[in-house]
């Protein structure tokens, strides 16, 4: 038999319906049930463990939480995972294939792009998403893209290196095939 | 960092999110590009009881151009799409020069034009902008729709004259009497920052006088600077150094800037003088090529 009534406790009263949403997540349909409040790059660290996705200052300003968000870079620490329902999203766990690196990813190996590499999944999904627009950007294109994300170890210079690295890298392959 | 709880909506229609703003009553906020919402929601300086996530309504991103040349920039039309725009320059010369100095390009992928003058940051960059060209806000409610001067929407820091169950809809910039010219100007610590001081420029010619003329300024006030008086120093002259020099010192004294961080309280007014003639300079350089 059910209770004609039942007193709720305030924190119950408060509480706000949880969301069901379906996220693509590097290629991967993925549906979970979600509070409103929670953000992006916490349903990917917390909720989907792939912690390559680094929040760093949590303010928006320092670009380490960097995502595809369908194909654009967006700040996951500024993003509800609500949002993201219905879209695909891209971290730097999706950048490389069972076989090999990416690029991008080869291009920071290669040129020393990274010393704590705090920063680095950010860097390089921001660098993806320019390289795909713009296949052979020069010098300040890369450094104009790459200007919301910040690394406070390398000084930048191999960053740009890298990712220049990458662009002539993509190109041939992309001219061989 | 969380934001306090909120319940969620993402209406599919205008019609559906004024409905929902409307029972609201006052606890609901709009959620666009979230570039300044969420933050501060994160901070909890802001904590509505829900959010009306307007990013699934279709048809909202655009900016364009009206045959007879008004301009309109929707409300879900980013901060980088302006950016990225190959035609901007041509017809909204300040706009093309604003655009890429909004925060930082991760930013300007999601964050709004409509977005920012709605938040009403004394330091954003586009409301000044739409006041130098005499721009409006569209806003819709439950008993119709109404369109604010910007220069009037702004009523204060983060205040605006938007009803809370009103969605704004568009920004407008009316078509130019003459021939459209204009310069955005921003001085920032590094790229990505907000402004220490910030100068919009708009000025349209009637062969080569000026028919109408608007200055906004960023960052130099509690809200956004309508320098009015400066502006109508320009109209009816040709650009010379006097009306130039005349136009600078009106906008230094309509600046009310403080001292913190980014500077000084004179320092700040000598950069708004500072830009008002560079802009002018080069606005007057332009147009002699021209003839
Ligand atoms: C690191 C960083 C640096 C920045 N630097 C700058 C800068 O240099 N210059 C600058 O100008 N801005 C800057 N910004 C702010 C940025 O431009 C925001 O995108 C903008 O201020 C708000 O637009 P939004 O679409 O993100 O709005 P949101 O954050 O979604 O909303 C902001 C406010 O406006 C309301 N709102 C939004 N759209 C509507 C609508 N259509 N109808 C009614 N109400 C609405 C919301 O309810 C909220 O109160 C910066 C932000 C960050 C995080
Ligand atoms: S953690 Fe998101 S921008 Fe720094
Ligand atoms: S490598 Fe350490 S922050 Fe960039």
């Amino acid at each position: 038999m059910t209770s004609l009534f039942s007193e709720v406790t305030p924190e119950a009263a408060n509480e706000v319906a949880v969301k069901r949403i379906t996220v693509g997540i590097n290629g991967n349909k993925r549906t979970v049930d979600v509070e409103p409040r929670l953000l992006l790059a916490h349903l990917i660290r917390q909720g989907f463990k792939l912690t390559g996705t680094h929040t760093g200052c949590d303010t928006t300003n320092c670009g380490a939480c960097t995502v595809l968000f369908d194909g654009v870079p967006a700040k996951s620490c500024t993003v509800l995972a609500v949002q993201a329902n219905g879209h695909e999203v891209t971290t730097v766990e999706g950048l490389a294939s069972a076989s090999e690196l990416h690029p991008v990813q080869e291009g920071f190996k290669d040129e020393h792009g990274l010393q704590c590499g705090f920063c680095t999944p950010g860097m390089m999904l921001t660098a993806k998403a320019l390289l795909d627009e713009n296949p052979d950007p020069t010098e300040d294109e890369v450094r104009w893209a790459l200007s919301g994300n910040l690394c406070r170890c390398t000084g930048y210079q191999n960053i740009v290196k890298a990712v220049l690295g990458a662009a002539a890298k993509l190109r041939e392959q992309n001219g061989a095939s | 960092m969380y934001p306090s709880r909120f319940s969620y909506e993402a209406p599919d229609t205008v019609e559906e999110a004024i409905e929902l703003l409307r029972r609201g009553q006052g606890e609901a906020k709009v959620l666009a590009g979230g570039q300044s919402l969420l933050p501060m929601m994160k901070l909890r300086f802001a904590s509505p009881g829900t959010l009306i996530d307007i990013n699934n309504i279709p048809g909202l991103d655009y900016h364009r151009a009206d045959s007879d040349g008004t301009y309109r920039i929707g409300a879900l039309c980013r901060h980088a799409q302006l950016e990225k725009s190959p035609d901007l320059a041509a017809s909204q010369p300040t706009m093309a020069a604003a655009a890429h100095t909004v925060a930082d390009p991760i930013v300007r992928n999601r964050g709004t034009l409509v977005g920012s003058i709605c938040h009403a940051d004394p330091q954003g960059d586009w409301a000044s902008v739409m006041i130098s060209l005499g721009a409006s806000v569209v806003a819709k409610g439950p008993t119709g729709v109404r369109s604010v001067a910007v220069a009037d929407f702004v009523s204060g820091p983060f205040q605006t004259v938007l009803a809370s169950d009103e969605l704004a809809v568009e920004a407008v910039v009316p078509a130019p009497v003459g021939v459209r010219a204009g310069g955005y100007l921003k001085l920032e610590r590094r790229v990505g920052d907000f402004a220490t001081a910030g100068v919009a420029v708009s000025v349209e010619f009637s062969g080569s006088s000026v028919a109408r003329a608007g200055i906004g300024l960023t960052g130099v006030g509690s809200s956004t600077i309508n320098a009015a008086e400066a502006a109508a120093a320009l109209v009816g002259g040709s650009l010379s150094e006097t009306d130039i020099a005349a136009a600078a010192e009106l906008a230094a004294a309509a600046s009310r800037p403080r001292s913190d961080h980014r500077g000084s309280e004179s320092y700040k007014r000598h950069i708004v003088a500072t830009f008002v003639s560079r802009i002018l300079t080069s606005l007057q350089l332009s147009t002699q090529e021209v003839a």
